[in-house]
């Protein structure tokens, strides 16, 4: 399971760095997203997948199941929710003052 | 008990949610946010003093103990930072009084502020790994904000990129959080030193040292800082200089974390690496600085420098040359604070950016020449002033070590910042004047007093360095022995 998972994560990866890649601002946005969720999932693996019972206290099993895990990854899909939805606001406002998603066109200082 | 060491988040943080209900009232709000500013100021001398008294001082939320709970861990070194950032940020604050325009107090500028200074203030003193990466977002949440706020088109173009950089390199920050928290099971500093100590620092744990490596150095603009020059010249003049003084120094204060408490065992694999990487920045940060034409891009640059000077301590990583980062970290907020405010006031008065269309300022506004001419000489480190001690201890640390390279090129770039500098004042305050008595902007007491007040605090750190280095030397002292700081936080929880 742990190492499907992982082939996953290699794959939203790959598909990221694909999307980073590109000149347009929302694919670079979807990729950051994809990204996000990539790690997410990295983070959920690195604890280990079903080890154990639910981890309270009268749970009758010899094995808990780690909880950290699910606790930062609760706390990265906050800030990434937050992350991007600023990022697809600010996106939208550039290309309204810039009229433009090109990165390569939306250079601020000419004399670059 | 030591509940004081939440504090220097805690007010900035409080005061802010109070500020966002009272919009309306402007004088309300510049008020409560200076007494919260001075507030932390005052509390993080006592914490300092407390440190001194009774060693690393410790605070578990919630009473769960180390390595299970999240804590602040506040040592000389961090709480040093935050006493300066609270000092600092009030000063850039009074220069926003009189600057920044009321669209911008209207549009919730003072809370964000405030959100700010609570990030940086918690990412110094926290001591969980992923409480550093929350904070961080806290501080890049709010800096997306304040350097996008007013919305001009180029500002708008500028941020963008940083924005995206920025959470490109939280992803990456997380990433390696993921791999460490997999390898070693443990997300808490010290425990997680302990616990690298114990296993042995092999090939993997290097290799995850470098991925925050990567992502510290893109936070802090050691060599990745391709998007800071952009996007620092962008904002206004305040917002630039809060950025300026404080931003990146946060992210070298996490590489000197980092690589001299948990990844401290293989320092000819990363700690060679920072100092390939210091000596890039040095030389690309002068190319820049001495490129431009545009007072902000030059300014910008000299931040670039500044990094890759105080990363040379921590390339060398002998005692002494810790004590000069540490020093020169402390100087640089203050005088990088006031190179932006400078820079942004001869902008404002002048209403020109580049350095060829100001001349002969120096006739119209004498104090402010006479400013940036100290500003220029502590920047170049001229003995009395702050800078000189600072560049003293990073040499003797780099001579100690025997990189002569890094120590040459450190000491090159520092001529070269002087001739940047002088560069900006001869063809700026010397020369034909070119602003008529009619014409002549009065330079407010607002925009004159805090640059004045900067410069105090870079004599007054320069001839009361005494009192300040025992507080180096003792942050110091932390950082090169880490078990100082382990058995601060782990003594009661084995």
């Amino acid at each position: 399971m742990e190492t499907l998972i992982t082939i996953l994560v290699g794959v939203l990866v790959a598909v990221a760095v694909y999307l980073l890649l590109s000149r347009s601002v929302i694919r670079i946005i979807l990729g950051s997203a994809v990204l996000s969720h990539a790690i997410h999932l990295l983070l959920m693996v690195m604890g280990g997948l079903k080890k154990g019972g639910v981890p309270l206290i009268g749970e009758e099993t010899e094995n808990f199941a780690d909880a950290l895990p699910q606790a930062l990854i609760l706390t990265a899909i906050v800030i990434s929710f937050a992350v991007t939805a600023f990022l697809l606001v600010l996106a939208y406002r550039t290309y309204q003052e810039a009229g433009s998603d090109d990165l390569q066109e939306l250079r601020g200082f000419k004399n670059e | 008990m030591n509940n004081i060491i939440a504090m220097p988040v805690v007010i900035p943080l409080l005061v802010s949610i109070i500020l966002v209900f009272l919009r309306p009232f402007i004088k309300v709000q510049r008020v409560l946010s200076l007494i919260a500013l001075v507030a932390t100021a005052i509390v993080s001398i006592y914490i300092l003093n407390s440190i001194q008294m009774n060693g690393v001082l410790r605070l578990d939320f919630g009473g769960w103990k180390p390595p299970y709970g999240i804590l602040f861990v506040a040592d000389s070194f961090s709480v040093l930072l935050v006493l300066t950032t609270a000092i600092v940020s009030s000063i850039i604050l009074i220069y926003a009084f009189s600057s920044i325009g009321r669209r911008y107090e209207n549009m919730f500028f003072y809370p964000f502020v405030l959100l700010l200074i609570a990030g940086v203030n918690g990412s110094f003193l926290t001591g969980d790994l992923f409480n550093l990466f929350v904070f961080f977002e806290v501080m890049l949440l709010a800096s997306y904000v304040l350097i996008t706020l007013g919305g001009k088109k180029v500002q708008l173009m500028e941020s963008i990129k940083y924005v995206a950089i920025n959470v490109l390199s939280s992803w990456f920050f997380l990433l390696g959080i993921a791999y460490l928290y997999g390898t070693v099971g443990t997300l808490n500093m010290a425990h997680l030193s302990a616990r690298i100590a114990e296993v042995g620092q092999g090939p993997l744990l290097t290799i995850i040292s470098i991925i925050f490596l990567i992502v510290f150095s893109l936070k802090s603009g050691l060599l990745l800082y391709f998007w800071l020059p952009g996007s620092y010249s962008a904002p206004p003049t305040a917002i630039a200089a809060l950025f300026g003084a404080l931003l990146t120094k946060v992210g070298i204060y996490a590489l000197f974390r980092t690589f001299t408490l948990i990844f401290y065992h293989e320092p000819s694999i990363t700690h060679t690496l920072i100092g390939v990487m210091a000596a890039i920045t040095l030389v690309g940060g002068s190319i820049g600085a001495i490129a431009y034409q545009d007072i902000r891009q030059i300014v910008s640059y000299n931040v670039v420098i500044t990094i890759g000077f105080i990363l040379v301590g921590l390339a060398v990583s002998t005692s002494i040359g810790i004590q000069g980062s540490v020093f020169y970290l402390v100087h640089d907020i203050i005088i990088k604070a006031s190179l932006f405010l400078l820079a942004g006031t001869m902008i404002y008065l002048t209403g020109k950016t580049s350095i060829e269309e100001m001349s002969g300022l120096i006739r119209n506004y004498p104090l402010l020449g006479w400013l940036f001419f100290l500003t220029m000489l502590a920047l170049a480190g001229i003995p009395p002033l702050s800078g000189f001690l600072g560049k003293l201890y990073i040499g003797q640390g780099a001579v100690e070590a025997g990189s002569y390279i890094l120590l040459a090129l450190a000491f090159l770039s520092g001529i070269l910042v002087l001739y940047s500098l002088l560069r900006i004042f001869m063809n700026t305050f010397w020369g034909e004047t070119i602003i008529s008595e009619e014409d002549e902007i009065p330079l407010r007491k607002g925009l004159l007093l805090p640059c004045v007040l900067l410069g105090m605090m870079t004599i007054a750190l320069g001839v009361g360095a005494e009192g300040i280095l025992v507080y180096v030397e003792d942050a110091a002292y932390t950082l090169m022995n880490p078990e100082v700081y382990i058995d601060a936080v782990l003594e009661k929880g084995k």
